[in-house]
């Protein structure tokens, strides 16, 4: 009998990646956890701790298995392989290195781990999967970025050998820092912390609103021989952050009265082994429940959450131009309907983590973010220390998408590793993340949209209440920009849309992709399906017709005299638009129990952030010794913008891409690029960046004394300028200098022009359009939706990278499947990867992607952004789709099978 | 912190009726229920014992060692009688989960939703189970008595499930959730049909799951079937206005009671059809 107790037994041995480990572990613990913080296999990644993710999957004796869930004595004589260790010794694993690289089917990392491990596993059995095989092999690994069709191609592909070629713009070049993504090198916010730092834990509220009062702290603190407790008042700044001037209104931790359940009041340091396992539950802290709302209309009913708000009203948006009420009595045809979406977690697989450490009278923050300078400039105000004191180096960034521009960790460690002067790390766990961070927006909006008996739009009233949970964070970015885009890129002369972000118990909503233009075209798409239906006319075509062209005004008066591309967007589609009818009405004439149909929609989005200044700033240099640096603090979080920038750089300087050497993204190391949001670091930092190697190729070519034709290389510490056959050397060494014996730093900031009273004005130095269609199948007696094609147009203006066009549409499209058929944050109900459900590898369909290149009046070589564009269309067009197929429209997303049955049986009833 | 790994099942039993201790399978259910927690002492794991694994015919009956993974049932050589068992097996989580997950963890953690329970209920399991006092045997049906709650007493251990051969019959099973992977199922439904040599129905067993607080066979319904010919329309006629004596679903972020009563019945038609092509086929 074999009898392990960590108290007379040496250790746990095990093979892991081929050689013997033996580690001192209670052999209970999590194996996710020993072979992380024990054996230092840091490419284990954990998402969930609950077999949820799949993300730390790893090889137990041959089979896939999530460690999470795998006690580390169970492995005691075994062989453990994770990914780390697979790139080395398995062929498998080293032909998936190429293809995932060759389809980017990484693109922030963090699930790459669990994905390879799980390919190896089925490629061992079956070298030539079909698509059907992959899926149910990985089937068990979330991923949230690429919308999995990248990977599946890449699993199928195993074996291929040779990557796209680099270069430049419009070269589909592999990501320049993807080999570390896809061999388990990547660095990520829990896996940066040095082995003695302090662990910290976050209390929390268990209530949607109560008072409380602490007891006894310091004997819970010395009861469990604790280094530190914080509470507000050990907040040594101002106890209050946010992101909108004139909007911080949240505290670090709540100083007598919580708004929210999730929100902090505590935290708890001290050595891993004792921190871990404490009960929270003990933690001396008593609550009062006070009255709560959860919804905008029980809001007016409790007592304002935050001075000077009455009625809970945040704030409100607002856009008018010509005559709405009119102009729909004269209306041909007017169309009306309420709509609404709930709560949606961004779902990023990795939790929020960061790490901090006084370094001499500075503090130095490690964390997964997506805006360095912001999280630096709002810790500078916590903890009342100048921003100069403060540096903060993110890590890689496991997936963001708006959740990780707010802050999060960073407070609790940075204040306690400023107090006790000993680094500090904390992870949120999933359960934490899910309840404590910032949500998308829910939406009840109500909309009625006129058109004349010619299939023009002829007015439009938007009314929108947004549920932006206890704290404001991005809730007034969501109320203004709303009214702004309500209209969708269609001409609509007469136009009244009002907003208004709502104070509930809920968690802060603020940034998700797409700022709450997904959930208004969640009620215009639809209506103008109607209006099309209404008058007779096909929908693609009543779009077309409606459509921005340039020169036409939009909603708030800007006109675009070029660039304005929604209308190639569609005319792309329509062979498929056509194709797909035909192929519906042939396959429903000979079907009853199953339906098909098609939906379209359309979607714009304003690049960066609204009427207000946002500059991105890059600087590059090239060393005395010839090495060309790129200072690139555009933080990449998956979307690319390491690989993109570096390539608008490279052409702006004129030459090759593989010169280039990136130092990413650091306050102390790289200018501010402003954060990763709202579709603006191609466009904004790009801008930056064709600034910046314009201007350094300028004092080059000066050096030289040669024209702007010249061409330039650099080898062996001296620039070649070579022109009309005739070659100039200029030695670096010769320059003096001091890092750099040439540099330039360059910033942008758009054109934009704030908005009157009415909404009018130009918001946006540049629109992104797009239109998308979903083709779906409804089984009518259950109610269930399979998706069987997206085919997705976009204008980005210029693809810097055709390829990583593609991953952001496909996750883009990703998220919006999730949006439309599953996804539901309910605060206490959900709290976990298992209730709160995103799609999986075996819910997105095929992705077709058509790349619109219509230019754009200032974007870099003509790029616009693209992030936030993918997913806005996709939800109205399954909406539409399901309509099409079923005859029914489900009004409260998600389209759930309960909800789409329920919506058929009422028009069975009809 | 004790985690004993034995291997031999008197070991266990004697472990367990010494200082008692939580057991530990496949780790798929008891890790998540921890929720971040560490892991409470002490802890048996079951996995090194040799007498829980496998599955053989003896005599008449089919023994599924209590510690058999959803990955060896999915692919074990068995006869068309299991192929709801199979079908479940290849629906439970995903690859990581079948891979570790056994077919014991899934009854005694006695989810509403366990996705094992409405096709053993229609093969008419039993449950083995090991005590300080002797092995005793549960039909499956008395052996789940709540939601997380079984007849297991804290000093035994589920041994194996046992299923008698009842082939030719064949069975089906459907799960019905959101997504398509790693779904906790809206409902289930699991059917076992024997038929005649005319070809109609001799046997019916049909169960339904995550529509009660234990998944519940529907002998109202299954006698009804008796005598039908296995077509669509003839099966939704007596299926149609039956009473689904036993189902009391809930209403929750996966469905609406509602809902769930009406795709069950739905699911119950398609699930008896294809069994019957798993008998054609």
């Amino acid at each position: 009998m074999a009898l392990l107790d960590v108290d007379d037994l040496p250790g746990i041995s095990f093979q892991l990646n081929g050689a013997t480990v033996t580690l001192q572990a209670p052999p209970a613990e999590r194996l996710s956890n020993a072979l992380r913080e024990r054996a230092g296999a840091r490419d284990v990644k954990v998402g969930c701790n609950a077999g949820d993710c799949g993300a730390c999957t790893v090889l137990v004796d041959g089979l896939a298995v999530c460690a999470c869930t795998t006690a580390v004595g169970q492995v005691a004589g075994g062989t453990v392989e994770t990914l780390s260790g697979l790139v080395e010794a398995d062929p498998h694993a080293k032909a998936l290195v190429n293809s995932f690289q060759k389809h980017q089917a990484a693109q922030c990392g963090i699930c790459t781990p669990g994905m390879m491990v799980s390919a190896v596993a089925l490629l061992r059995e079956e070298e030539t999967p079909d698509e059907a095989e992959v899926q149910d092999a990985l089937g068990g690994v979330l991923c949230r970025c690429t919308g999995y069709r990248k990977i599946i191609d890449a699993v199928m592909d195993a074996g291929a050998t040779g990557l796209p070629e680099s270069g430049g713009v419009g070269a589909a070049m592999a990501r320049i820092d993807g080999l570390a993504k896809v061999t388990g090198r990547e660095l990520f916010g829990d896996d940066v912390a040095p082995a003695d730092a302090l662990a910290l834990r976050v209390i929390r509220s268990p209530h949607h609103r109560a008072r409380f009062s602490f007891g006894d702290l310091e004997a819970f603190r010395i009861k469990y021989g604790l280094d530190l407790i914080l509470t507000s008042g050990d907040v040594p700044g101002d106890n209050i952050f946010g992101v909108i001037p004139g909007f911080e209104d949240q505290p670090m931790f709540a100083k007598g009265e919580v708004r929210f359940r999730g929100e902090a009041v505590a935290a708890i340091v001290g050595d891993a082994e004792i921190i871990n396992p404490i009960d929270l539950s003990d933690f001396p802290v008593t609550w009062s429940p006070l009255a709560e709302a959860l919804v905008p209309a029980d809001a007016g009913s409790i007592d304002d959450l935050h001075e000077g708000r009455e009625g809970n009203i945040m704030c409100r948006g607002f856009v008018r131009r010509g005559e709405p009420e009119e102009a729909l009595q004269g209306a041909s045809v007017v169309v009306e309907g309420s709509f609404s979406t709930g709560f949606i977690e961004h779902g990023y697989i990795e939790p929020e983590a960061a790490f901090a450490e006084r370094v001499g009278d500075r503090l130095e923050v490690h964390c997964c973010t997506q805006a360095p300078y912001m999280n630096r400039d709002g810790l500078a105000r916590l903890l009342g220390l100048p921003t100069s004191s403060i540096r903060i180096v993110p890590t890689a960034t496991g997936g963001g998408f708006g959740s990780k521009l707010d802050l999060t960790t960073q407070p609790y460690v940075a204040l306690a590793a400023w107090k006790l002067n000993r680094p500090v790390r904390v992870t949120y766990t999933r359960t934490e993340s899910l309840a404590s961070t910032t949500k998308r927006h829910p939406s009840e909006i109500t909309m009625k949209i006129g058109a004349d008996a010619d299939g023009h739009i002829v007015g439009a009233v938007f009314d929108g209440v947004f549920n932006t949970g206890a704290y404001a964070s991005w809730g007034p970015t969501v109320a203004n920009r709303v009214p702004i885009h309500a209209s969708g890129p269609y001409r609509t002369p007469n136009y009244v849309a009002r907003s208004a972000g709502v104070h509930t118990n809920c968690p802060p909503s603020g940034a998700f992709r797409g700022f709450g233009v997904p959930q208004s075209a969640l009620a215009q798409e639809p209506l103008y399906d109607d209006l099309a239906n209404a008058l007779g006319v096909d929908r693609l075509e009543f779009r077309r017709r409606n459509a921005l062209r340039n020169g036409d005004p939009t909603v708030t008066g800007q006109v675009f005299e070029t660039g304005m591309g929604i209308v190639e967007c569609f005319d792309s589609l329509e062979p498929q638009w056509r194709r797909a009818l035909e192929d519906i009405t042939a396959f429903n004439a000979s079907n009853t129990a199953v339906k098909r149909g098609v939906g379209i929609a359309g979607g714009w989005y304003g690049c960066g952030n609204t009427s207000m200044s946002n500059p991105s700033t890059i600087k590059a240099g090239i060393t005395p010794d010839g090495r060309v640096i790129l200072h690139q603090g555009a933080v990449d979080i998956g979307q690319g913008s390491n690989t993109v920038i570096a390539q608008i750089f490279a052409t702006a300087l004129g030459i090759s891409i593989d010169k280039i050497e990136i130092i990413g993204a650091d306050t102390d190391l790289t200018p501010d690029a402003g954060k990763t949001s709202a579709s603006r670091q191609t466009f904004i930092t790009g801008n930056a960046a064709r600034l910046c190697g314009e201007t350094l190729r300028g004092k080059i070519l000066r050096l030289g004394n040669v024209s702007e034709a010249a061409q330039i290389d650099i080898v062996d510490g001296a620039i070649h300028l070579s022109e009309d056959g005739e070659q100039r050397v200029v030695a670096l060494s010769d320059l003096g200098g001091g890092d750099y014996a040439v540099e330039a730093t360059e910033s942008y900031d758009p054109p934009t022009l704030p908005l009157d009273e009415n909404g009018q004005g130009d918001p946006y130095a540049v629109f992104g359009t797009t239109a998308q269609m979903a083709e779906v199948e409804v089984d009518l007696a259950l109610g269930t939706v399979k998706l069987l094609k997206i085919t997705a147009a976009h204008d980005v203006g210029k693809a810097i990278n055709p390829l990583l066009v593609e991953g952001q549409v496909h996750g883009g499209v990703a998220q919006g499947i999730g949006l439309a058929m599953m996804e539901q944050f309910l605060p206490g109900r959900t709290e976990n990867l298992h209730d709160y459900l995103i799609p999986t590898i075996g819910d997105v369909p095929p992705i077709e992607t058509i790349i619109i290149e219509s230019g754009d009046a200032h974007g870099p070589y003509g790029a616009k952004g693209l992030g936030e564009h993918c997913l806005i269309p996709t939800a109205p067009a399954i909406l539409n789709a399901i309509k099409h197929a079923s005859g029914a429209r489900v009004s409260e997303l998600p389209a759930t099978p309960d909800k789409v049955r329920a919506a058929i049986r009422s028009l069975e009833a009809e | 912190m004790q985690f004993h790994r034995p291997e031999t099942l008197d070991d266990a039993l004697s472990l367990l009726s010494g200082e008692g201790a939580r057991l530990l399978a496949g780790g798929t259910d008891f890790y998540p229920s921890l929720m971040d927690e560490p892991a409470p002492g002490p802890i048996l794991d079951l996995r090194q014992v040799a007498a829980l694994r496998g599955i053989r015919l003896v005599g008449d009956v089919w023994r599924i060692g209590a510690t058999t993974t959803w990955r060896e049932i999915a692919r074990a050589d068995l006869p068309p009688l299991f192929d709801g068992l199979k079908l479940a097996a290849r629906e439970v989580g995903s690859i990581q989960i079948q891979n570790a997950g056994t077919i014991a963890g899934n009854l005694c953690n006695a989810s509403p939703a366990a996705d094992g329970v409405p096709p053993l209920l229609t093969l008419d399991a039993s449950v083995e189970i090991a005590g300080p006092d002797g092995v005793r045997q549960l039909p499956l049906c008395d052996f789940i008595t709540g939601v997380r709650q079984t007849a297991r007493r804290a000093d035994e251990i589920v041994t194996a499930v046992l299923v008698p051969d009842r082939s030719p019959a064949t069975s089906s099973f459907l799960k019905l959730g959101a997504r398509r992977y790693l779904v906790i199922s809206i409902t289930m439904v699991a059917a076992m049909i024997a038929l005649d040599e005319a070809d109609a129905i001799s046997d019916a067993r049909l169960a339904v799951g995550a529509c009660s607080a234990v998944a519940q066979r529907l002998p109202d319904v299954e006698a009804l079937l008796i005598g039908a010919a296995p077509r669509d329309g003839e099966i939704r006629a007596r299926i149609g206005g039956a009473d689904l004596v036993g189902l009391a679903p809930l209403s929750d972020v996966r469905g609406s009671a509602d809902y769930r009563l009406e795709a069950a019945r739905e699911l119950l038609v398609r699930a008896i059809l294809l069994a019957v092509q798993g008998q054609e086929g």
